[in-house]
């Protein structure tokens, strides 16, 4: 077992380099360094590493076969003889069998046939590497989908420790993490191409995904398969995090939102229950219990706003609240008839929603 | 042909009598006349305009895509129209460009190359195009209308379903299938009965050009692929107008079914674009390296494996779907197994251009692109085959790189080859070679430019079908170098259209044969007369022009003053009969407009299938009808052997 690791990781040294040297062949200095938060070739999980050493050696197989086929062509082309219309047609070759070249294509054949069967064993290896990650121990999410966003339920026994929140997952480094994808309308598909590769959330169906982040950070990831207009502006983020910090993390989202302290935040709460905001939102702790548009109740800790459509921060609520369709169009969110005093106070009550 | 013809008249070689065999198979003039066409080149020349003229319209849509992404979050194209954009594209360039301009193509020139005077069934052939000219122009009239499909080209359901897409737009596209596949299905039984029935005497299948057996195969795939879109489609109809469940997961329809029957065909399609891609380059390779193909019944038993195995992979489409994982690995191995067929090909074109002596023109040049572009997409598409590598890079621009470099590299190229090759042919006159050279390499380089970097923004995270991007992904500088390819490409079609235009009018005039081609097409005048040949020839070997004449050389006793063609057996194109074809109908051209009528108005209520069905059922009565002019000429043709 041990000598496999380490088999695989010289492998992985290997396969890197080779890659590295054929992607260095490529003009791509001339790309410049992209951002490293929804990359597929910056594996930050167990299962986005399996796929992509797999993909290395696919990619390094199907190179040496562009190359050589590539270079056969060219030889040819540039062996054979010109000629032109005039040229009389060679059409012995009708009645002769060619052996020279019956050998080449029949061994070319072959050889073409071993390099799939390599590529098909070692998919199926790299299949059952992906579905055999141990779950013991691991924290269960319930994801359902909707139409642009994400909701998201931590489930938890007893289920007085279950909590919801929305288009922003927290998870423990190093634990594995289940998560049940469900669609509410259209069918959609969780991707995080740095964790793993993605599964489509298909309604009237459940899908489970197995993940497990292996080193901490923010990882985006965005809804890929089309489901209309937003598509685009279906973003989430995962937050991978040692335990403790996941754990202080979930505690905070367990409980109730607190009471706003603020003269501005006060009067922002009463706006938001006694408007429309409460016929879509929840905030825990308080009468807004409407389950159509995210929950609220911790929003001011999440880092964005709207499925990754905008930063959360203050100028960015305002003209969210203001108007979403100017930033969302076709979104659920309908603009808010609020004066600018009126919007403020409400900015304010949802940023002490930490 | 107004005249009735009460005694057959033979043909006898005289100048006066292939005058009157001119006659005899020409389109009648005027408005009328050209509305009754049923010639197949003027049915494969229009149908091959209109496909162009597509193909023209999705570059557009393609291109202002391209502008639409070239920076992030740009603001020049909305949402709306950019989702409408490339399911037009996506729809523009399957159901009403790749597959039709192969079917089109293959009308014009299958008959010339099996030496035949006509296509089988030349009236369904007409409505097989007036029916594909209806559908299209419906849905870019819906379009231009803000009422395009914008549920992408594969139309997922429940998005397509009335709750999440209401308003007329998925009708309009569904309604579009239903016009596309009638002319695919119709036109593939034209193609397989004229290429079963119509060749010359002697060309056993064994001798057939190897681009005859792309389309034959080509055509037989059509048959089976396309019913299981139409049985989407139309479930995907009945569940929008009159609220059946097909789809419906509440209902106890399921959104998975859709995805089976959608790619049960839609993998199938790729292979029908591209086989007819590689028929057309057999037969350049073989005229421009002045020898025949190497190895032809391993290319034929090719071609027909990859259309068996073309059927067993349409699920790794559907891999990031929730289906059995086990079930998933025989897909994945199916998938790499569809690759061995297509190898054998390129190693046999290799073997036959390197014991080949090159005529180095633009046509060979496309064969060139066609080696690189395939192949890069045939390797990728090895990844795609693989479920765990799939699930990263389905849906992503990796799979928007992969699909054009197959499509384009495997069908476009290889077409635009077949245009530098046949043009001569269809026109009489040679293509420019200067501005073919230079159309080739801006087409070539704009493509690698344009999409190449496409498989980097996949890896990078960039998802298919989004109509923006944040800044801050990273992924600007690359779309904008792809925005740029685009630019080149649009460039090389606009040199190719000169190119077309103006050698049409006064290129250099082409002989019979002017690039020393083996096949029967290149025997007789450029452009071909009406009748395409003055006597059907007997066929002795797999290249007639170029092997020594033996006798019998050519076939004697069909009229002159009435439209026989000789039919032979399915195998060994023995002589069988004298068969009768009819003559120009105006008919055809109704029923599809009945037909259309009928479609369209069922776009906006069940009843249009009832009560349009009245004149759907007059005109197809009427143009089956047994005129008595046209009895009384059978009869009489019929009476003196």
């Amino acid at each position: 077992m041990r000598g496999l690791i380490v088999g695989g990781l010289v492998m992985r040294g290997i396969l890197s380099a080779a890659f590295a040297a054929g992607l260095a062949a490529l003009p791509l200095h001339a790309f410049p360094q992209t951002a490293n938060l929804q990359n597929a070739m910056q594996p930050a999980g167990v299962q986005a590493e399996k796929i992509l050493d797999l993909g290395y050696l696919t990619f390094i197989i199907c190179t040496l076969v562009f190359i050589a086929i590539l270079a056969a062509f060219f030889y040819a082309i540039k062996r054979a003889p010109r000629a032109d219309e005039s040229t009389a047609a060679e059409v012995s070759f009708l009645r002769e069998t060619e052996p020279g070249s019956k050998r080449a294509v029949l061994l070319a054949v072959a050889i073409s046939t071993l390099l799939l069967l390599v590529l098909l064993v070692a998919d199926v290896f790299t299949g059952r590497a992906l579905s055999q990650m141990p779950l013991s121990d691991g924290i269960h999410i319930e994801l359902t989908s909707h139409r642009w966003w994400w909701e998201a339920r931590y489930t938890a026994d007893p289920p007085s420790r279950m909590f919801t929140t929305a288009n922003e997952l927290h998870i423990p480094v190093g634990k594995p993490v289940v998560i049940s994808l469900k669609s509410s309308d259209v069918i959609h598909s969780f991707w995080v191409p740095n964790l793993h590769g993605k599964k489509d959330m298909i309604p009237g169906r459940t899908a489970t995904i197995t993940l497990r982040a292996d080193k901490p950070g923010v990882y985006r990831g965005q809804c890929a398969e089309f489901c209309g207009y937003q598509h685009a502006k279906m973003a989430l983020l995962v937050i991978a995090e040692p335990q403790e910090q996941y754990d202080a993390w979930a505690e905070q989202q367990r409980r109730p939102a607190a009471a706003p302290t603020t003269a501005s935040a006060i009067a922002g709460q009463k706006l938001f229950l006694g408007t429309t905001c409460v016929s879509c939102h929840t905030v825990r702790g308080t009468s807004a219990q409407a389950t159509l548009g995210p929950d609220l109740t911790h929003f001011a800790s999440r880092r964005t706003i709207a499925a990754g459509t905008l930063p959360n921060s203050r100028e960015h609520l305002a003209a969210w609240i203001r108007d979403p369709q100017k930033f969302k169009l076709m979104a659920n969110m309908p603009s808010s008839p609020l004066s600018g005093d009126q919007l403020q106070a409400v900015v304010h009550y949802l940023e002490t929603l930490k | 042909m107004s005249v009735p013809v009460t005694e057959r008249v033979v043909y006898d070689g005289t100048p006066e009598g292939t005058v009157e065999l001119a006659g005899t198979w020409r389109d009648p003039p005027g408005l009328m006349g050209s509305l009754s066409a049923i010639n197949h080149k003027t049915i494969g020349r229009r149908f091959i305009v209109t496909t162009m003229g597509f193909f023209a319209a999705g570059g557009i849509l393609a291109a202002l895509m391209r502008l639409q992404l070239m920076r992030p979050e740009n603001d020049l194209i909305g949402m709306d129209l950019y989702n409408q954009l490339f399911s037009m594209h996506g729809t523009t360039m399957m159901f009403l460009f790749a597959v039709p301009v192969m079917q089109a193509v293959a009308i014009y020139l299958v008959p010339l190359m099996i030496g035949a005077r006509t296509v089988a069934f030349p009236r369904m052939n007409a409505f097989a195009y007036w029916i594909f000219l209806f559908g299209g122009l419906m849905i870019y009239g819906a379009f231009f209308l803000n009422t395009g499909p914008d549920a992408g080209w594969f139309g997922y359901a429940p998005l397509t379903e009335s709750e999440y897409s209401p308003g007329k737009r998925i009708d309009f596209w569904a309604q579009m299938i239903t016009f596309t596949e009638v002319s695919a299905l119709l036109e593939a039984i034209v193609i397989i009965t004229t290429i079963f029935k119509l060749r010359a005497p002697g060309m056993t299948l064994n001798r057939m050009p190897l681009y005859v057996w792309a389309m034959l195969v080509t055509s037989f795939m059509v048959l089976f692929a396309m019913p299981a879109v139409m049985l989407a489609s139309t479930g995907l109809i009945t569940d929008r107008l009159v609220n059946t469940h097909f789809y419906r997961s509440g209902e106890g329809g399921d959104p998975v079914l859709w995805q089976h029957l959608f790619w049960f065909f839609g993998h199938p399609e790729v292979y029908l674009i591209f086989i007819p891609g590689l028929g057309f380059l057999s037969a350049i390779i073989e005229t421009f390296s002045r020898r025949p193909i190497f190895g032809y019944p391993a290319m034929v038993l090719a071609l027909i494996a990859t259309a068996f195995l073309a059927f067993g992979l349409w699920v790794h489409h559907m891999f990031t779907a929730n289906l059995p994982e086990l079930g998933k690995t025989f897909f994945t191995a199916a998938s790499l197994l569809i690759a061995i067929p297509t190898a054998i090909q390129i190693f046999c074109w290799i073997a036959t251009l390197w014991k080949g002596r090159l005529n180095f023109r633009t046509p060979l040049l496309f064969v060139l692109a066609f080696f690189f572009i395939l192949l890069m997409g045939g390797l990728t598409g090895l990844m795609l085959a693989s479920v765990s590598l799939d699930l990263q890079v389905h849906d992503t621009y990796f799979v928007v790189a992969h699909l054009h470099y197959v499509l384009l590299g495997g069908a476009v190229f290889p077409l635009f080859g077949a245009i530098y090759y046949w043009f001569p042919k269809y026109t009489g006159r040679l293509m420019d070679e200067r501005l073919g050279q230079w159309n080739f390499w801006l087409f070539f380089i704009g493509f690698n430019v344009a999409f190449f970097p496409m498989h980097l923004l996949g890896l990078y995270g960039m998802p298919r079908r989004v109509y923006t991007y944040p800044a801050d992904m990273g992924w600007g500088t690359m779309n904008l170098i792809s925005t740029l390819g685009a630019v080149l490409i649009a460039i090389s079609m606009l040199l190719f259209l000169i190119n077309v235009v103006r050698s049409w009018h006064k290129g250099t005039s082409a002989a019979n044969d002017p690039w020393g081609g083996g096949t029967l097409e290149w025997s007789i005048a450029s452009p071909p007369p009406a009748h395409n040949f003055d006597v059907i020839p007997v066929v002795h070997a797999r290249y007639p022009l170029w092997e020594a004449l033996k006798t019998p050389d050519h076939v004697v006793g069909l009229a002159a003053n009435h439209r026989e063609q000789l039919i032979t057996s399915v195998i060994d194109a023995q002589p069988d009969y004298r068969g009768s074809f009819p003559d120009p109908s105006i008919w055809p051209f109704i029923s599809a407009v009945a037909v259309s009528i009928l479609f369209i108005g069922s776009i906006y209520t069940p009843w249009a299938v009832v009560w349009a069905s009245i004149p759907v059922s007059i005109a197809l009565i009427a143009w089956f009808w047994p005129r008595k002019k046209e009895t009384e000429e059978d009869l009489a043709v019929e009476k003196s052997p």
